[in-house]
């Protein structure tokens, strides 16, 4: 049985790579996630036929067990909730990185092993498993609201954080020289886990998509570092993917908000941008009703949908549908223009959007809406702010100039659905909502956009 | 292994450049499935863990260890191509 097993390693990788590929497209991406399934069969019989294994008792109960959570928690799950669960699966996943480096690290812990390779891949290993689990633990709890989303920050933050690190790191070091000093193991885990915890609490609600992709990205590496620790060449491949993949989003979502990795790890953003709310001033307001809004709208030729995070908390995307049906049947050409950080994860909206039956044909980038927006009808913001703040284009003092924006401003007129005036994420004053082309509907978005679908279907059709 | 075999940095450094190529390629339509994906895709750390559960000589430390991680890389595994699987089949052409 032996033999098969480096080909099982193989025929893995290369269906892992396959499936990374078919993700490319939405018309081929559920063969992608077949493609990754068999990958995984093949990988995992490839370890229960290896020689070395005698004893299957525990490792069938706990996979059982781990079917048995898994199932429902996928088939459960409400879509609104992906930001969530992708933060704790990615905390399972690096706690599992964690605790197979760990009995490792025992198996290990000989005069003869001091100072060799595989004890140094292990401790780096088990920092990235061990930091990457409490990391995604802590935002689990931000995203699900267990925790306040705020950043949260205190005097002597970064000294701290650079104490527990370096504490961690000097440790782990004096346990690959020398790994009998067992005494220190649980030091170091504690150490590393605390530095987990300290790294995500002062980043804010509106980074998590970065956040989470670079989590994304250090499971992968850990699993990789697994890889070169057990010589093992499938973890390699499969961490590096993983890796890549994390790093790549966590590139675009930074790049999407003008920052740098290291301003979204250390800026504390959301506290220190609160400052920088405009003075009061007499600038007008322009409300509007339900009722103006869905006559302008099915008067239009072109109507662009600008969603935000304040779509998902108002659980709006049903009721957006509604109303891009009401509208296409109506003549009117709906688009959706999505940003890359809208949201609490890469992709959040597309996600929510697709759920709501809305065609992936409809969603739209950035990139590509921008020179469209001065033909455009009506610009139609749902719990978006920061991502169509014309400030961060005009304003160089703003708190977020030079972050690419949706250009909805440049629209003919524009709607924003608002609860109050509040300011956004970014504690940054919009001057979209006092242009002369705005009008805002005060209200919930998913009872606001429901009222507009509403006129649409019933009172409407008498404008044409 | 006492020493770094270059082999495995060989293998590594092709797979990174072979990953940053591929996710380059993923539209950002389905950036949320992607990570999803490549989270269960990471679960196969779970050949490590069933080594380390069932091996011979296994001391009662390292079935316990490997038996947690067996059962969380399971968890991520299974839950994570399923929702994955999930989402993409929210994702219509128009008209279907």
């Amino acid at each position: 049985m032996d033999a098969f097993v480096p080909f099982a390693a193989i025929a893995a990788s290369s269906l892992f790579i396959l499936s990374l590929m078919w993700m490319s497209h939405p018309t081929t991406a559920r063969r992608g996630v077949m493609a990754g399934q068999l990958g995984m069969a093949l990988a995992i019989v490839g370890a229960l036929v290896h020689h070395d294994v005698v004893d299957y008792d525990l490792i069938i109960i706990a996979m059982i067990a781990g079917t048995a959570v898994g199932v429902p928690m996928a088939l459960l799950m409400p879509m609104t909730a992906i930001p969530q669960r992708t933060a704790i699966s990615h905390a399972f996943g690096a706690l599992a990185v964690g605790l197979i480096g760990a009995a490792e690290y025992y198996k290990h812990a000989h005069a003869e092993y001091a100072g060799t390779f595989v004890l140094w891949a292990l401790m780096f290993e088990m920092i990235l498993g061990f930091l990457t689990c409490t990391a995604s633990v802590v935002a689990f709890g931000k995203l699900q609201e267990l925790l306040p989303s705020k950043a949260i920050v205190f005097r002597g933050q970064r000294i701290v954080n650079a104490a527990v690190a370096l504490g961690a790191v000097v440790i782990a070091s004096m346990l690959a020289l020398d790994p009998t000093q067992t005494w220190l193991f649980p030091l170091f885990v504690i150490l590393v886990l605390l530095f987990g915890v300290l790294l995500v609490i002062p980043i804010g609600g509106a980074d998590m998509p970065t956040v989470i992709a670079l989590l994304n990205s250090y499971a992968g590496l850990a699993a990789s570092a697994m890889g070169f620790a057990l010589g093992n060449k499938l973890l390699i491949v499969a961490g590096a993917l993983d890796g890549a993949s994390g790093f790549i989003l966590a590139v675009i979502m930074c790049k999407a908000m003008n920052r740098s990795f290291a301003n979204v790890m250390f800026g504390g953003f959301g506290a220190v941008a609160a400052g920088a709310v405009g003075g009061k001033d007499d600038r007008v307001v322009r409300s509007a009703s339900a009722e103006e809004a869905a006559m302008q709208l099915e008067n239009a030729a072109s109507v662009v949908v600008i969603p935000g995070y304040g779509m998902a908390v108002a659980q709006a995307q049903h009721k957006v549908s509604e109303l891009y049906q009401a509208l296409s049947k109506k003549g009117v050409d709906v688009k959706f223009a999505i940003h890359p950080v809208a949201g609490r994860m890469p992709g959040h909206m597309n996600v929510l959007l697709a759920e709501a039956n809305v065609p992936y044909e409809q969603l739209v980038e950035l990139d590509d809406i921008n020179p469209e927006m001065p033909q455009i009808d009506v610009a139609l913001i749902i719990g978006a702010n920061d991502t169509i703040n014309p400030a961060a284009r005009d304003d160089p003092s703003s708190g977020i100039a030079g972050m690419p924006i949706i250009e909805a401003d440049r629209a003919r007129s524009v709607f924003v659905i608002k609860r109050s005036m509040s300011a956004g994420f970014a504690g940054v004053d919009n001057p979209i909502y006092y242009n002369a082309n705005t009008q805002m509907l005060f209200g919930d978005a998913k009872e606001m956009v429901g009222a507009i679908a509403k006129e649409l279907q019933g009172g409407g059709g008498g404008f044409h | 292994m006492t020493a770094l075999n270059p082999d495995y940095l060989f293998v590594f450094i092709l797979a990174a450049f072979l990953g940053l190529q591929l996710i380059k390629k993923v539209s950002p339509l389905l950036h949320s499935p992607l990570m999803s994906l490549t989270n269960a895709i990471a679960a196969v750390v779970i050949v490590g863990a069933i080594a380390i559960t069932g091996e011979e000589g296994a001391t009662p430390l390292a079935k316990t260890l490997g038996t947690i991680a067996v059962f969380c890389a399971t968890v991520n595994l299974v839950s994570g191509f399923m929702i994955t699987d999930r989402m993409l089949k929210m994702f219509k052409r128009k008209g279907s």
